[in-house]
């Protein structure tokens, strides 16, 4: 047993360095949105005035709860899964109720110093318990009775999200497909799910009528060429007519169902806009009449603007401070989700580069520390953690350089913003604080 | 089973790095690959001010400045911050209503929204400045005062040479292009200010400016590294004396015609008055709009350069030259007599003369015989020394092309027209060929018929005379501060001789031209103390077939010995040349030559002359009628429309230029020949001017 080295030993430090560098270049480039020539910098950072100064007493607060995560005992943790699971859909039903209102969506509880989005913190809590189930003996994912109940755990936030006009942030959910993968789901509903994707995406671009054309066409020919199998099987048969009739459905009822009553208007335009289309869901007449003057989606001029300070970066940027983008406020929401312009602008693509190939150094190790786990509690979380923050990490990056709609996702450690912070220190800190105790078995 | 899946830990690394390297060749691309960004960055993000320099200066021969720069201001506002600025006290200042002061921050607004800066009032007059100013406190931060560079002239004087600025319109960006202008900006549009734009706008700075998305600027882009700066103007030193211009502007008052007075020695121009004429602080300050537009629709043209753009038979003042060539070709000498039984019956019909008798060279001169001059032209064109009369009568024009007429004569303002000598051409296109002879044109030996000259060119021919055969290009720019660096001032050097001419043959012609000031005609033009050469001259002319009072001409050079001052005067429809032109030129010549005015009685003169009123009463009649319209407050358009067409009938104004125009000539001077119908000519710019301003009405009335 290790057990008696001390924590220092046995805490995975180079995690640590990782989640320093990252926060550290996330407060300077929150600093380089705000500052402009000629501010007082003592003043900026000692008055609490300006959002840098704001994020640094943010990064404060987190570091002491990091050290207070390492001194838990790593117990707690598991035996705190469930109930923590159910505080987090208590705080998501209150918002209902104390919630505050800001841009548009109701997830926002105040706690006077800083506003907690519970839907954030959930996911951590959601993480915690669907570890607590997978680490359940006898469970087996490729067992429908299993998948169900993790899914249940892993999707149910999604519900009150939405519910709070929160699409983006649930969306964020799926990224427990991944521990579920990991722990033995069965590849085709990875495969089903990438497959759905790809269909989404051709319903928006291609008009309906021609689409399920090309589908029956298709369908047509598999049966054409493989009807000499159908003999021997005739199961096959049954499951490409199926595939054909669930892929027509979709495309012909629930994609417009969705746009039409699921998504919000502006998510809709969000997401047609960058396939570049206008959103051909909507009722043409209903928003004439709010809204004769809006022609374009406003977020074309988000992603415009974002593609403009990012590739007007350059190979090595222009310098810290000397984005002229950046520094006439041309980005909107630049100190929070488009945090990663700022640094495309100044440092150009040689500073992307070394971003991402850090968040990418990140990530690999979570799922080098994941492997190293004695017990199945901390796999589980150490791949949930490393599933929210590739989620995070590429919708959001996508959405900058125009590869991902608009959906307010922020940038792990680099955003303005207490809530995500808060969620992405905790989460990672308690997953250094698993790792101390990997020879343990946590059940 | 915690390793049963193992493996899949891989793919999803695999996921992991795929998806990173997807999104840093799309950086790559967006970065490295496209430019696009670049340019749409530094299109919104950076503002290019154009830094204007100090326009030059200009001084007159005695370092005195005569067109310089000075500083006004506009109230400027930005509508988004005037809550609670005192409105009251503002209005009152500027002498406005609520309502006035709602349409303009609405205009204000629509122009250039509300948080930019837009013009309030422009060009506030000297104590609404003041008064502003010591208010500052109650309208800031909402108003604020912005300078603006505007020229000034200390003498108010010569505004027909130096010329005003204009914005530029379409038209110019094009020309201009790669010139670095804007639209926007101020350039010359005519006198000095045209000639010498190159010189005098120097070189234009740019800033880089950081904009933010409200379009407002933030600062410099990298605290200027990529500035450059702007380079003043360069100064221009002429030939003016400012004090004679003033003078001859005075003497000119209520006179239609012109002075330009020449130093023979270097071609400078000395003095050069078009009457009626505008005094140039009108086009600076806070009127300039109002008063640009009454200027130009003003039926005197005031805006016209007569001196170089309008046309006068030269009159008399011509025999001189008549003599020379009498005398060069060597058809008579000095002693030649013609008899004079008070008309010329050479042709058949008379050709009428003041005094009878029998004149040698000098005389006929100082007595301005007309017979005798139409006797020397007669012998010049049927000299049997030449082949035909084509060959003879193009010798002829010949010399006058090597006196400066009939050409332009190159100098440094614009517009300049270049009359009309006649040529074999000229009556082949108007009677045929072969149809005529010298009985047909006469007219031209006295100055008259198809003659036409500018003042400008009566001056040089006068410092042709004075120099003895040979003359430089009439200029008013003798240097420029810091170099020529454009080769503009070359020409000026160069002394013209087209042919030579003895000395001899001079001297007998100044013998005459210094006996008129003595026994002739011009005894109201002498100088006490100086020898003077001049020649009056009368010109006939007619109004839409209606007979003129005569254009009176004086021109002169002066001290006979080694002469400083060449001088052409003009005033039209003066009737007798001796009792306006001349004593005019003789105070010039005094004026010039003494640098100041002697005595009570030529003091007194001067005031005498000056309020002499020798408006022709058509004009007068036009201008009353144009102050009437100018009451009613009738738009813009009506006023152009009407009055334009009046200006233009009244002086004869023509569109097109005349050395092509010669179809048309044609068709004038065979109803009238050989008096010449137009009178004056105004350049071409000054109608396109009008047409600019007043808009589109004007163009959809033909030219005629």
């Amino acid at each position: 047993m290790m057990q008696h080295k001390p924590i220092s030993k046995r805490i995975d430090w180079l995690m640590i360095w990782l989640y320093f560098i990252i926060v550290m270049i996330g407060l300077i480039s929150i600093f380089s949105v705000e500052f402009k020539s000629g501010d007082d910098f003592f003043q900026g950072i000692l008055g609490f005035e300006k959002n840098y100064s704001r994020q640094a007493v943010f990064f404060l607060f987190c570091l002491v709860l990091a050290v207070f995560i390492l001194l838990t005992d790593s117990k707690a943790f598991t035996a705190m899964a469930n109930l923590l699971y159910l505080l987090g859909i208590v705080l998501m039903l209150a918002t209902f109720v104390l919630g505050k209102e800001v841009n548009g969506s109701k997830s926002w509880i105040p706690l006077g110093f800083m506003n907690l989005q519970p839907v954030e913190m959930a996911k951590i809590f959601t993480a915690l318990a669907l570890s607590k189930y997978l680490s359940l003996p006898d469970i087996d994912l490729t067992k429908p009775r299993a998948q169900f109940i993790a899914a249940g755990i892993s999707f149910a936030p999604i519900v009150f999200s939405v519910l709070q006009n929160e699409t983006g942030l649930a969306l964020v959910y799926f990224a427990f497909l991944i521990p579920m993968y990991r722990e033995g789901l069965p590849p085709v509903y990875l495969i089903g799910g990438a497959s759905l994707a790809v269909l989404l995406i051709v319903t928006l671009l291609l008009p309906t009528k021609l689409l399920v054309i090309i589908l029956s066409i298709i369908a047509a020919l598999v049966i054409f060429f493989m009807r000499t199998t159908f003999q021997r099987n005739h199961k096959n048969l049954f499951w490409i007519i199926g595939l054909w009739s669930v892929s027509c459905l979709f495309v012909g009822l629930v994609v417009p169902f969705m746009f039409k009553k699921v998504f919000q208007p502006y998510q809709a335009d969000r997401i047609f806009s960058m396939v570049g289309k206008d959103n051909p869901f909507i009722s043409k007449d209903s928003t004439a009449l709010l809204n004769p003057l809006k022609k374009k989606p406003v977020e074309n001029y988000n992603v415009k603007q974002s593609k403009i300070a990012i590739g007007s970066g350059g190979f090595f940027g222009k310098g810290f401070l000397k984005g002229t983008q950046t520094q006439g406020d041309f980005v909107p929401e630049q100190h929070t989700d488009f945090i990663f312009t700022s640094l495309g602008e100044s440092f150009g693509f040689v500073g992307c580069a070394v971003l991402m190939l850090l968040y990418l150094f990140m990530l690999l190790r979570i799922v080098y520390i994941a492997e190293r786990q004695r017990s199945v509690f901390s796999r589980v979380y150490a791949y949930s953690v490393a599933g929210i923050l590739f989620f995070h990490l590429a919708v959001n990056i996508g959405m900058t350089i125009g590869l991902a709609p608009v959906i307010g996702i922020t940038l792990p450690l680099m955003s303005y913003g207490g809530s995500s912070l808060l969620t992405f220190t905790i989460m990672l800190f308690i997953l250094i604080k698993l790792d101390t105790d990997r020879q343990m078995v946590l059940r | 089973m915690p390793t049963f899946n193992h493996s899949r830990k891989n793919v999803i690394n695999v996921i992991f790095v795929v998806t990173v390297l997807v999104i840093l060749v799309r950086l790559f691309s967006l970065q490295v690959f496209s430019s696009k960004y670049k340019v749409l960055a530094d299109d919104q993000g950076i503002f290019r001010k154009v830094v204007y320099p100090d326009r030059g200066l200009v001084f007159d021969r005695k370092g005195r400045v005569i067109l310089q720069n000075s500083i006004i201001h506009d109230l400027m506002v930005i509508p988004s911050k005037i809550k609670g600025t005192d409105t009251t006290t503002l209005c009152e200042i500027l002498g406005i209503d609520t309502a006035e002061f709602r349409k303009r921050i609405i205009t204000a607004i629509i122009k250039n929204r509300s948080y930019r800066p837009s013009v309030f009032e422009a060009l506030l007059p000297e104590e609404k400045m003041a008064k502003i100013n010591e208010n500052m406190y109650k309208f800031a931060p909402g108003y604020y005062l912005q300078e603006r560079p505007v020229r000034d002239y200390p003498y108010d004087a010569g505004g027909n040479i130096l010329g005003y600025l204009s914005e530029v319109d379409t038209n110019f960006l094009k020309k201009h292009e790669g010139e670095g202008y804007v639209s926007g900006d101020y350039a010359g549009k005519t006198g000095l200010e045209l000639s010498y734009e190159k010189v005098l706008m120097g070189q234009r700075g740019i800033e880089y400016l950081k904009r933010d998305n409200k379009n407002r600027i933030t600062g410099r882009l990298e605290n200027g590294l990529f500035d450059t700066l702007a380079i003043a103007g360069s100064d221009l030193h002429t030939s003016l004396d400012i004090e004679l211009q003033e003078l001859g502007e005075k003497l000119m008052t209520n006179k239609v015609g012109a002075i330009v007075a020449i130093d023979p020695q270097t071609g400078g121009i000395l003095a050069m008055i078009s009457s009626p004429t505008y005094k140039p602080r009108l086009l600076t300050g806070a009127e300039r709009k109002k008063n640009y537009v009454e200027l130009l629709l003003d039926p005197r043209i005031p805006f016209l350069n007569r001196t170089i753009g309008a046309y006068y038979s030269p009159g008399s003042t011509f025999k001189t030259l008549q003599g020379l060539v009498g005398l060069q070709e060597g058809v008579i000498d000095v002693n030649t007599t013609f008899f004079c039984p008070g008309a010329f019956y050479g042709c058949g019909r008379p050709m009428r003369c003041l005094d009878p008798g029998t004149f040698s060279l000098k005389p006929a001169i100082t007595h301005s015989c007309n017979t005798y001059f139409a006797y020397v032209m007669q012998r010049v064109i049927n000299n049997p020394a030449y082949p035909s009369l084509d060959s003879s009568l193009n010798q002829w024009a010949h010399y006058m092309h090597a006196f400066g007429l009939g050409h332009k004569l190159g100098v440094d303002l614009p517009y300049e027209k270049a009359g009309r000598i006649p040529t074999s051409l000229t009556y082949d296109k108007i009677y045929g060929k072969g149809r005529w002879n010298f009985c047909t044109f006469r007219s031209v030996s006295i100055g008259q018929g198809e003659v036409e000259t500018t003042p400008l060119q009566v001056a040089n021919e006068m410092a042709y005379l004075a120099n003895k055969g040979w003359y430089k290009t009439p200029h008013i720019v003798d240097s420029i501060e810091g170099g020529d660096r454009y080769g503009m001032l070359a020409a000026f050097n160069e002394k013209h001789i087209a042919v030579h001419i003895p000395d001899s043959i001079f001297d007998a012609v100044h013998d005459g031209m210094q006996g008129v000031m003595e026994s002739g005609t011009g005894r109201y033009a002498k100088v006490p103390g100086i020898e003077v050469c001049g020649k009056t001259g009368t010109v006939e002319n007619s109004y839409k077939g209606v007979k003129q009072k005569d254009h009176a001409f004086f021109a002169a050079f002066a001290p006979r010995r080694n002469p400083r001052i060449a001088i052409a005067v003009i005033c039209e429809n003066a009737g007798f040349g001796a009792s306006s032109a001349a004593p005019i030129a003789s105070l010039m010549i005094e004026k010039y030559l003494n640098d100041s005015i002697a005595g009570k009685a030529r003091q007194d003169k001067v005031e005498q002359l000056s309020k002499l009123n020798l408006i022709p009463p058509r004009l007068v009649q036009a201008l009353r009628a144009y102050d009437s319209t100018l009451h009613r407050k009738d738009s813009a358009y009506l006023m152009a429309k009407g009055y334009i067409k009046i200006a233009r009938d009244t002086i004869g104004m023509e569109a097109d230029d005349d050395s092509e125009g010669l179809d048309k000539l044609k068709k004038d001077n065979s109803k009238e020949a050989p008096k010449s119908d137009s009178i004056v000519h105004a350049p071409a710019a000054v109608l396109t001017d009008n047409r600019k301003i007043l808009g589109d009405s004007i163009q959809k009335q033909p030219a005629e």
